[in-house]
Parts: structure tokens; C-alpha cells; sequence
């Protein structure tokens, strides 16, 4: 790549960069890897609730993993579940923004309606949509009952996912939309008027120039959300259905949390957040290797 | 004149912070932490209780803070403990005995803190049913003090009963009642006839306990940490296949793990409900209709049934590492609650048992039950009949995971998707597979 000969500003001394990182990877160590290392340690190990024996059984907690049909199944139902809450989210949230971005009048409130499940704790939101869902008292149950449609998430496994995927998505949708809505607002308006003066439709406009614009949010968006659907999501499936009926809505990341918070067995816990945490490096590693080259940055 | 007056209030403020804080420091009662998991109502209670025994002396303070539920006040202690930071007295489920009494180490045992405070204290007061799930299975020693235990209860709405031509005085007593019961009240238009709550603990735990079979080898896990589950038996499997087959007819309706079928009770939406006695305060807060309170049903072709019922709830542990001192204000205040009065008092307000025979005999004496009907129902079902050796309750390693495999593994049944035999023969082995791997940490 041919590089700009512009001067780079240079630093006299030798120390002041590493000074001026210094905190951040300090943070990085402690909040990060120490606690990553801690986890790889302890997945070699088994050990008593209270720490007070432990013994060191190198790979059998990860055999142990590897033999346990339910756990391969929540592979399957993690990906279901990332990719709806993924995919969805990002169409729901550029739709959104797309449409709050032709909006003239009211545009304050709009984004203010729309910015505020943001600032909801994810298991509120749980919470309140499975109210709202409740089988014996949810206002959509009810709703629902008048069409014939009978709605019982603690029997029914496609309702309880389809539960989880819905709050999880209405968490995220604010920070995904805007996101979107200030690419959207990045793009010169002169762009899309000359590309209108061609003749080109409003759908043609979108997927033609405005989508290929804000490439580089969606992108970014996307790894986000990925990372959000594999490891945020935890308390919104603790609140709403508690990862039944049966193992219909155990991901990874929720199988994780209880058996290492509520079953209090940390070796296998940390087992499997070790995989987990390879997957979502491998995932990021593919996304970058082979997505971003879709991407156009400006 | 105003500035001298200024001066004199100031001055005297100072003289009265000096004073209070110097009586303060002289009269410095030894706190003590007592972390709980009882919510809202329960919270408030809990929080009379150690007024009260504050109020009563001066030497030792409770600090009672509310730790979330069970699990997650279970998971706050232990990290507590590893950070060396533990409260002195935890409360921790029934299903946490068996993770609480490996931990020896971490654990002072409440019969020896009682005999190191030179505390005078009447193991034999408390209902046996309720002691034997706390003792030590080899001293017979309370390890942890009985605090709030409940046993599953059949709630009913007599009203609906009224409507469906059913007597209103007469619960369902056996299985077969509450089919026939719940046929009739589907007939009435009611949409949801029987209902159940912690399945675990009602159709299994308490269904085995109740018709006098084992859940699990070794005395239910009294006996040794290998035990190996065995509620797959063929009694229980009819049992649960008499559930599905409600279930597929309509007459069961499945709502959820834990305690749904409490609100589907007291809204009017189901005849039957089946769950904790704890449930009580709640559905006499909330139920616009006149209920009443069954003993749990049994089925009338298994000899000797019903037997007795195990309990759940939650009992006060008292870690280890802390002073004499600390020691001794912990003896007091939990023989205080065991004292007849306060045991009564929290019987009467919650729905709980009464953990000693003379909380119950008081309660009886000041006319509690003739004023509510179907308070003692609970108490009735622990002192039925002297508990067999696996019928004292359950010792099992890692039980809430069974619980919540028990759980995933009905839910196939109820909707369906698996016989009552595979769901339990499943449930077996995966929970054995979850004993074994307890027995294999604690070595």
C-alpha cells in the first residue's frame, strides 16, 4: 500500500507511549487476562464449593464435557438462538434508524423512544416481557388466547425461545440503532440526492449506496452483537425462563453461569467458559478474516 | 447577644456528639451478620425478630441483610468465606445440607457452638422430622438449626368446588380424587383443573417420602456420600404417568419450576394447586374466594401409604472462623429462636412448621388453628408417622443440579415428548452422574 509521506508526530523520549498505555493495560491485565488465566487454572481442576480442597485432574473436566450429549446440544441451541438474536437485531435496528432518518418532525422524541430500553438492566427486561407473556396473567397471553393461540413458554420450547430471542433483542436494538442512525446521518446528502437525480428508486438508493456506506457500523455492529448474544444474554434466559422447558433455552453462556453459580461446581464452570471463550475468539478471528474484506471504509 | 448564643449551641453540641459517641464505644455490642435469603414480607419479619432480640439485651447486635434468593445467598456466603469475610450465621436451602456438611472446615456445627457458649440447648425439642434432614448421621448432632421448613400441601378452591357439585368440605385425599376432582371442575369451565409446583420436591421427593419409598440408596445419602438415586422405581413411574396422562387430558396444567402455581391458585384460574405450605400468607393475602388446605394425596394401593413428609425451606448455618464472643451472641439469639414464643410467632405469621413441638403445642393452645383451618395440615403431614431411615429426608451431594435435571426431564414428559420410564430412567443416570463428581470434589 502506498503510504502518505505525511510526518507522524514522533515522542522524544522512549517511555512516554508505554506511560501513556500503561493504564490501559493494566486494566487489560487485571480485569482480562488474570481473570482468563484464573479461569484455564481452575478448568483443570476439581474442587469443593468453599475452595478448600482442590485437586488438579488435567483434561477430565473437558472430557467430561465432550461426553455429556446436552452439552454438544446447547451448541446447536446457542447458535440458533445468537443468530436470530443477531441477524434480527441488526434488521430491526437499521430499519428503525432508516426510518427515523426520514423523519422531519418529532425526530427528538423518536430517538428518545427508541434509545430507552437501552437504559434497562437485561434481567428488568426479562422480566417484564415474560410478565407480559405470562401464561396465567401476561396481557399478550390473554391477547393471544382471543386468536386460539395458546401461549405456556414453561411447556412449550419454540414459545420459550422465541421469549428470550424477543427480550434480548428489544435490549439491544437502542445501541444498535444508534449506531446505525448516526452512520446514517454520516452520509453527505448530496450523495443520495445525485444518485436520486439518476433515477435511482428509495430501495435502490438503500441497497445500492446507503447500505454499502455504512458498511463499516455494520460490521462493527455485528461483532458486537455477536459477542452480546454470546455472553450478555445470561440474565435475560435466568429471569425469563430459567433455561427450560427441558434444555430448549440452555446456551453456553447460561449452562456456564449455573453450574458455576448455582450448582457451585467451578471445575466444570470453568471448563466451559474456556471453550467458550476459544469459540468467541475463533468467531471474531473468522469476522475479521473474511467479513471485513466486504467492508469499505472511506 | 446573637453571637454568644451561637457559641453556647455549639458548644453544647459538641458536649452531646462527645458524650454520645463516648457512650456509644462504652456500650459496643458485639455485631454479628446473619445473611438470609427471605424476601419482602418474610424479609420484614426476619428483621422484627432480631430487633426484638437486640431490644432484649445489650451484649450482642444482629445484623440481618438480605442476600438475594437461595442460590444466589448460598453463592454470596462462599465467596464470602473464600475472602475471608463470612457472615456468622447463613442461611442456606435444604438442598445446600449436603455442599454445607462437606465443608467442614468452613463450618462450625450448631450443637458444638451451643455446648462452647455453654448454652443449654434441647436437641429433642425440635419436630424429629425437621432435625433428623440437619443431624449428623453418625452423632445424630444438629449441624444446622431448623429455621423455616415447609412440607407440599394440596390448596383448594371451594367455591369452584361449590360450582363443579363437589363437596366443598372434602379435599381430594387420594390420586384418584384428584382426577375425579379435577375432571369436575374441568366440566364446571374451569380452564385449568390441577396444577403443581417444584415438581422435584412434590411428585418425587415428597411422593417417594409419602408412600414409603426410597429416593435414593444408602438412606436417601444419610448413610454415605455414594449413594446412588432410585426414584426411578415403578411406583413412581405409574405415579408420573398418571400425571401425563392428566396432562394430556387436560385436567394437569403444567405452569412452571417453581412457584407459578401460587398466583394460578389465587387469581381463580386453577381448582387444585399442589405446593409448599409456605405459600399460605400469600393465598390469604391475595385469593377472593374461601379455600381450604389438603393434605398431600396418596395413592390408596401402595401399602402403608401415606407415611411421612420430607421437608424444604431453609435452616441457619454458622461459619467458622470467628471469635468466642461472636459465638456465644450466635448461641443466644438462635436458641432465641427456638425459644416457644418467637418459633410460634413465625409458624403463625408465615406459613412455616413450628420446629419444636412446643411452638406447635403453644400455637394449638392459643387457638391458631381453630381460627385457621388447614394451618396445622403441614405439621400434621411430619408427624403422620416416625420417618423411616430414608424417609428422614435427603442427603445428596450437588442437589439442586438434580433438581433442575429432574426438572428438564419432566418437562419432556408433559409436553409429551417422552415416556414417564426414559424421562426417569434419564433423570437417574444424569443425577448420578452429578453425585459422583460431588463425591469426587470433596475428596
Amino acid at each position: 500500500m502506498a503510504h502518505n509521506s505525511r510526518e507522524r508526530p514522533r515522542f522524544g523520549t522512549g517511555w512516554l507511549p508505554y506511560a501513556l498505555v500503561a493504564p490501559q493495560l493494566l486494566i487489560t491485565v487485571v480485569f482480562f487476562l488474570w481473570p482468563a488465566g484464573e479461569a484455564l487454572w481452575q478448568s483443570t481442576s476439581t474442587q469443593d464449593a468453599f475452595g478448600l480442597s482442590s485437586e488438579f485432574v488435567g483434561l477430565a473436566n473437558f472430557t467430561a464435557l465432550w461426553g455429556d450429549p446436552l452439552y454438544l446440544a446447547s451448541f446447536r441451541t446457542t447458535m440458533i438462538f445468537s443468530t436470530l438474536v443477531t441477524v434480527c437485531g441488526l434488521v430491526i435496528s437499521l430499519l428503525l434508524a432508516a426510518m427515523a432518518d426520514r423523519v422531519t418532525r418529532g425526530k427528538r422524541t423518536y430517538q428518545t423512544l427508541l434509545i430507552w430500553p437501552y437504559a434497562v438492566a437485561p434481567a428488568i427486561a426479562a422480566v417484564l416481557w415474560a410478565f407480559l407473556f405470562n401464561p396465567s396473567i401476561g396481557l399478550i397471553t390473554y391477547g393471544l388466547a382471543k386468536f386460539g393461540i395458546e401461549w405456556n413458554h414453561a411447556l412449550n420450547g419454540g414459545q420459550a425461545m422465541f421469549l428470550v430471542v424477543l427480550a434480548s433483542i428489544w435490549k439491544q436494538i437502542s445501541y444498535n440503532f444508534l449506531f446505525f442512525y448516526a452512520g446514517l446521518q454520516a452520509i453527505p446528502r448530496s450523495l443520495v440526492e445525485a444518485a436520486a437525480i439518476d433515477g435511482a428508486g428509495p430501495i435502490r438508493r438503500f441497497f445500492g449506496l446507503v447500505l454499502p456506506l455504512i458498511s463499516p457500523t455494520t460490521f462493527f455492529l455485528l461483532v458486537v452483537n455477536l459477542v452480546y448474544s454470546f455472553f450478555d444474554t445470561f440474565p435475560v434466559i435466568d429471569a425469563a425462563t430459567g433455561g427450560g422447558p427441558g434444555q430448549s433455552t440452555m446456551t453456553l453462556i447460561y449452562k456456564i453461569y449455573s453450574e458455576g453459580f448455582k450448582g457451585l461446581d467451578l471445575g466444570s464452570s470453568a471448563a466451559q467458559s474456556v471453550v467458550l471463550m476459544v469459540i468467541v475468539i475463533v468467531l471474531t478471528v473468522v469476522q475479521f478474516r473474511f467479513i471485513e474484506r466486504k467492508v469499505q471504509y472511506a | 447577644m446573637k453571637q454568644p448564643s451561637l457559641r453556647t449551641f455549639a458548644l453544647a453540641g459538641a458536649g452531646a456528639a462527645l458524650a454520645l459517641g463516648m457512650s456509644t464505644s462504652a456500650l459496643a455490642a458485639t455485631e454479628i451478620q446473619f445473611w438470609h435469603s427471605m424476601e419482602s414480607a418474610l424479609g420484614d419479619r426476619v428483621n422484627q425478630i432480631a430487633a426484638d432480640f437486640n431490644a432484649s439485651q445489650s451484649d450482642y447486635k444482629i445484623v440481618p441483610i438480605y442476600k438475594g434468593n437461595y442460590e444466589q445467598g448460598l453463592a454470596a456466603g462462599i465467596a464470602a468465606f473464600r475472602a475471608g469475610n463470612a457472615p456468622a450465621i447463613l442461611q442456606v436451602y435444604e438442598v445446600g445440607t449436603a455442599t454445607m456438611i462437606q465443608a467442614r472446615k468452613a463450618v462450625k456445627p450448631v450443637w458444638q457452638v451451643m455446648k462452647d457458649a455453654g448454652e443449654p440447648f434441647d436437641e429433642k425439642a425440635f419436630v424429629p422430622t425437621i432435625a433428623g434432614y440437619y443431624a449428623d448421621s453418625k452423632t445424630n448432632h444438629l449441624v444446622s438449626m431448623p429455621f423455616n421448613s415447609s412440607t407440599p400441601v394440596l390448596y383448594y378452591n371451594k367455591d369452584a368446588f361449590k360450582k363443579a357439585g363437589l363437596d366443598p368440605n372434602t379435599p381430594p385425599k387420594t390420586w384418584a380424587d384428584v382426577k375425579h376432582d379435577a375432571e369436575k371442575l374441568k366440566a364446571s369451565g374451569m380452564s385449568c383443573g390441577f396444577t403443581m409446583g417444584w415438581q422435584s420436591w412434590t411428585q418425587l421427593e415428597n411422593y417417594s417420602a409419602w408412600h414409603g419409598l426410597p429416593f435414593a440408596t444408602k438412606n436417601n445419602g444419610f448413610d454415605g456420600p455414594d449413594a446412588k438415586l432410585s426414584f426411578n422405581g415403578p411406583q413412581q413411574v405409574k405415579h408420573i404417568q398418571f400425571l401425563a396422562d392428566m396432562a394430556k387430558a387436560g385436567t394437569f396444567t403444567y405452569v412452571g419450576r417453581k412457584d407459578e402455581v401460587t398466583s394460578k391458585f389465587y387469581s381463580g384460574d386453577c381448582g387444585i394447586a399442589m405446593t409448599t405450605s409456605g405459600a399460605l400468607a400469600n393465598i390469604a393475602k391475595y385469593a377472593k374466594f374461601s379455600y381450604g388446605v389438603g393434605m398431600m394425596p396418596y395413592d390408596a394401593d401402595v401399602k402403608g401409604a401415606p407415611q411421612n413428609a420430607i421437608i424444604g425451606g431453609a435452616s441457619l448455618w454458622v461459619l467458622a472462623g470467628k471469635s468466642a464472643t461472636e459465638y456465644k451472641g450466635v448461641a443466644k439469639f438462635l436458641n432465641y429462636l427456638a425459644s416457644p414464643a418467637v418459633a410460634a410467632k413465625w409458624h403463625q405469621d408465615t406459613g412455616y412448621l413450628p420446629v419444636t413441638k412446643a411452638a406447635y403445642e403453644l400455637t394449638e393452645k392459643q387457638g391458631f388453628y381453630t381460627k385457621n383451618p388447614g394451618a396445622d395440615t403441614a405439621i400434621k403431614q411430619m408427624l403422620n408417622k416416625d420417618p423411616l431411615p430414608f424417609t428422614r429426608g435427603l442427603r445428596l451431594g450437588n442437589m439442586p443440579q438434580i433438581r433442575t435435571v429432574i426438572d428438564e426431564e419432566l418437562e419432556g414428559v408433559w409436553s409429551g415428548k417422552q415416556t414417564p420410564k426414559a424421562a426417569l430412567d434419564k433423570a437417574v443416570q444424569r443425577g448420578d452422574d452429578l453425585l459422583a463428581r460431588f463425591a469426587k470434589q470433596g475428596s
